[in-house]
């Protein structure tokens, strides 16, 4: 197996897009990635787009090819990676695997979704569709409610409490607010997150991620080959893929999630190193209680310290761990098949320094975790600034 | 109409939605004085269905219910029969749904009736005649309804939602059924249209020359038949499509106020319609002791009347038992509710969901 | 959800038809082919099984914003409920008021209507679960 670097990224304000197609989101994150890395059309070997369900959201399915298409590529191989929500990181491991094979030199890996161009509680449903749709959701469960579910029953398990859940929003919307890209680049104070109307009890309308447009690339090539290219490098260091039953109530564990346990565990093992060693994390929080299920199971925190260390502010900006400094689905935003993408921008960006107000100081390793569904799959990611 | 074989009840059940609306709260919208009306009619509250609640869910928990009180499987049900005015499908048997949540299917016969507010009694006849001719052993004839009135009409005060259960059969009966006859005439008192969302009727026409008259005579005819007179019954049971007209029938046939209280739901409930006689003898049935006899006389607009002549056994004590809720049990989870939220359920509010 | 597709799973939405393993004796709803704890030693060892439909509430929560087929019901309580043959379901609660629903709660399966394919379409029912009161089962 080669080392395998990410030498170029890209992506698109994230947001309500409404005069962007799901195309114009892939080709502006493509191009812009490529740019970044200073490598030509002709020298791309393959593209992979993580991408949820362009077929329900645009009524459009093969849209790798046709993102490549219109970005010039025609004559490149181009495949789509579904696997719900964690789409975006999936196809970043397929990236990295065909990279670290050697079959391929030079992988383009894309991400993007197109949320608004059906009305909000048409995306919602769609959303729930990662849910087992015979099981969960025909019986009246939407993607909320099985959030709202794992919320509850940590709270009655751990004394996990509305306040903790409202610190991971507080916090990661003051993420946000140092990053231009985000959708909602901006603090907000912390009654408004407890006061907002409900959704699911006890998910309130701001313990979710929004809806979102966006796009996102990376360029991978041979850690050998980084020399080659003008890309400012950072090495992917492993990789691991985690499963779970597609049903929540068919998992043994409903306050946390063996999909992302499984992930890091083969990650860490990959990359021989430990959490300890992470400095910060773009984790997983399409809903409050995913961040705190996330930073326990990614074993940052002891299964149900999760919200106690985020209300000590144990998850802040340069503090033990830097949690989702991007500002997260939550804030930043969630195209949902770009996010796995988003995320390894967001450490990219972090390991070259170039994070500006929102930089962790000295970082050297950062990790990311990317969960499909309520938790039936999930990707971890961990990247390492580059030495020579 | 007698049977060669005996042939009797094995087993019964009912239920009833759980929320209710006070006749006051439904004037209150009206610009009428509900309390006054409801006093008229005899009627405190009537039941609402949830939405996820209609003909075929109420069946099917009668139905378990009924099973589950005498111990009959499904595959042992030869034959299923479910009257109501307020079938979910217009076409696709509300019955086949029932068998299938019962278990009774396929090896089964099904159809569904409508006759107005006496479409199950008229599945009590079929089944009598399925099992006393040994063609079946068990039969199941369900009376359920959501009826509805049209917003603001006289009707509205009072259709409601509920239904019961019974499972015919020639064995191990709790309560024989004697003797039936039925009195039929086309008396156009009441009815709906094909596509049309509520029921039209006669207004007083519905009194005398239907209700009165086709109670009274079917129900003398059962008596002469039978050889009894009111005194010989414990008690009876009448089609109660308000509180008023079931006690001023069974007053002019000689039947005394407390023969009918055991039965009478209506002023809790409303009219159930084809659930209103199959709940009230059932509630009858629950404070039954072996070697009481029932009278009783179903009503359906259009228009016609059953009448059964029934008589306890010993076997109601064997089958009363903590697993299945008496009617009263059931009828006392209530939750009342505003007129506005009885709207949204009932979808009366337009370009509402 | 198409007409086939709901008709195909009206023994499991209808009656709680799942299965059990013949080899280590769990209990799946719904049925599944293969035993994930006996893998291929199960197949074709998987038995039908119908559930009580008797269990306890393990999660719970109040949907504000609905699934499109359950808006008339909202605010509606969903569930993840724990069966008696220790498999586990998820499902709407009835006939409670939300104050009053807690975990290990004691439910019964009831049938109700879930959706409709359209307004001219097939009607969809299947289990929710209500209390189980008092003495009654």
């Amino acid at each position: 197996m080669r080392d395998v670097a990410i030498i170029g990224i890209g992506e698109t304000q994230i947001g309500e897009l409404w005069d962007k197609s799901l195309r114009e989101l892939g080709i502006e994150a493509g191009l812009k990635a490529i740019r970044d890395a200073g490598v030509s059309g002709e020298e791309v070997d393959m593209l992979y787009v993580g991408n949820m369900s362009a077929g329900k959201l645009i009524n459009q399915e093969h849209v790798a090819p046709m993102i490549a298409d219109y970005a010039g590529l025609d004559d490149i191989p181009a495949v789509r990676i579904e696997s719900g929500g964690a789409s975006g990181g999936m196809a970043l491991a397929e990236g990295y695997i065909s990279v670290a094979s050697g079959f391929d030199d030079i992988v383009v890996v894309g991400g993007a979704e197109k949320m608004t161009d059906v009305n909000d509680e048409e995306a919602k449903k769609i959303l729930s569709s990662t849910a087992d749709q015979e099981w969960e959701t025909v019986c009246g469960a939407t993607f909320d409610s099985l959030h709202a579910m794992m919320a509850r029953y940590h709270m009655n398990k751990y004394g996990t409490t509305k306040d903790q859940f409202a610190e991971v929003i507080v916090k990661n919307h003051s993420n946000a607010s140092n990053n231009p890209n985000a959708q909602y680049p901006r603090a907000i104070p912390k009654n408004f997150v407890m006061n907002a109307p409900m959704v699911s009890d006890p998910l309130g309308m701001f313990d979710c991620a929004p809806l979102s447009d966006g796009g996102a690339a990376v360029v991978l090539c041979p850690a050998e080959y980084v020399d080659n290219y003008n890309g400012d490098p950072v090495k992917i260091l492993g990789v691991g893929h985690g499963a779970d039953h597609i049903a929540l109530h068919d998992r043994r564990e409903i306050g946390g999630m063996k999909a992302t346990r499984i992930a890091a565990e083969k990650a860490f093992k990959n990359s021989n190193i430990s959490s300890k060693d992470i400095d910060f994390a773009e984790v997983h929080d399409n809903y409050s209680i995913s961040e705190i299920v996330a930073i326990e199971d990614l074993g940052f925190f002891k299964k149900g310290e999760g919200g106690p260390a985020t209300e000590e502010g144990r998850t802040a900006l340069n503090s033990e761990i830097s949690i989702n400094t991007s500002g997260g689905l939550k804030a930043k935003g969630q195209p949902v098949g770009a996010v796995g993408i988003n995320q390894a921008i967001e450490a990219a960006i972090q390991l070259r320094g170039d994070a500006g107000d929102r930089q962790v100081e000295d970082a050297r390793y950062g990790l990311t975790h990317n969960v499909g569904g309520t938790g039936a799959s999930a990707v971890v990611h961990i990247l390492e600034r580059w030495s020579e | 109409m007698k049977t060669k074989e005996k042939v009797g009840i094995k087993s019964y059940a009912g239920y009833v939605p759980r929320y209710r609306i006070k006749p006051k709260e439904i004037g209150k919208v009206w610009g009428k004085d509900g309390e006054t009306m409801g006093k008229g009619l005899r009627i405190n509250s009537k039941s609402v269905p949830s939405p996820d609640e209609d003909v075929i869910t109420i069946s099917t928990q009668a139905a378990r219910w009924a099973m589950k009180r005498a111990i009959i499987k499904g595959v042992d049900i030869g034959a299923i029969y479910v009257g109501s005015e307020s079938h979910p499908y217009a076409v696709k048997p509300t019955a086949t749904i029932v068998g299938a949540a019962i278990g009774a299917t396929p090896l089964m016969t099904a159809a569904d009736y409508e006759f107005a507010c006496k479409a199950g009694t008229a599945g009590f006849q079929t089944c009598m005649g399925l099992v006393s001719s040994g063609m079946i052993k068990n039969g199941m004839a369900i009376g359920a309804d959501t009826s509805q009135g049209a917003p603001g009409d006289a009707l509205e005060y009072s259709a409601a939602a509920g239904g019961a259960a019974y499972i015919i059969g020639t064995e191990d009966m709790l309560a024989e059924i004697k003797h039936t006859c039925s009195f039929t005439t086309d008396t156009p008192d009441f009815w709906r249209r094909e596509g049309q969302k509520y029921p039209s009727h006669g207004g007083r026409f519905t009194g005398k020359p239907a209700y009165f008259k086709h109670i009274t005579e079917c129900t003398k005819n059962l008596m002469e038949e039978s050889e009894t007179v009111p005194d010989d019954y414990d008690y009876a049971v009448f089609h109660q499509p308000n509180g008023k007209f079931p006690v001023k029938v069974a007053k002019k046939l000689g039947f005394s106020k407390e023969q009918i209280d055991p039965g009478l739901l209506v002023t809790r409930i409303g009219n159930t319609y084809s659930g209103a006689v199959p709940l009230g003898l059932a509630a009858t049935l629950d404070q039954s002791e072996p070697g009481d006899r029932i009278l009783v006389t179903a009503y359906g607009s259009g228009a016609g009347c059953d009448s059964f002549d029934i008589k306890v056994t010993e076997n109601i004590e064997k089958i009363k038992n903590d697993e299945v809720p008496t009617i009263q049990e059931v009828i006392s989870d209530e939750e009342f509710i505003p007129y506005s939220i009885y709207a949204k359920y009932r979808k009366k509010i337009e370009g509402g969901y | 959800m198409t007409t086939p597709r709901f008709w195909r799973e009206i023994e499991q939405r209808y009656r709680g038809i799942g299965v059990q393993c013949e080899i280590c004796d769990r209990v799946y709803f719904p049925p599944r082919e293969i035993c994930p704890h006996c893998r291929r030693e199960s197949f074709g060892k998987m038995n039908e099984r119908e559930l009580s439909g008797k269990g306890k509430v393990l999660t719970y929560t109040e949907v504000h914003d609905p699934h499109p087929d359950f808006k008339l019901l909202t605010p509606y309580i969903m569930a993840i409920i724990e069966m008696e043959e220790d498999v586990r379901v998820t499902g709407q609660l009835v006939g409670v008021d939300y104050k009053d629903v807690e975990t290990g709660m004691e439910v019964k399966a009831t049938m109700r209507r879930l959706g409709e394919e359209s307004p001219e379409g097939i009607i969809y029912y299947g289990y929710k679960f209500a209390p189980v009161k008092d003495k009654h089962e």
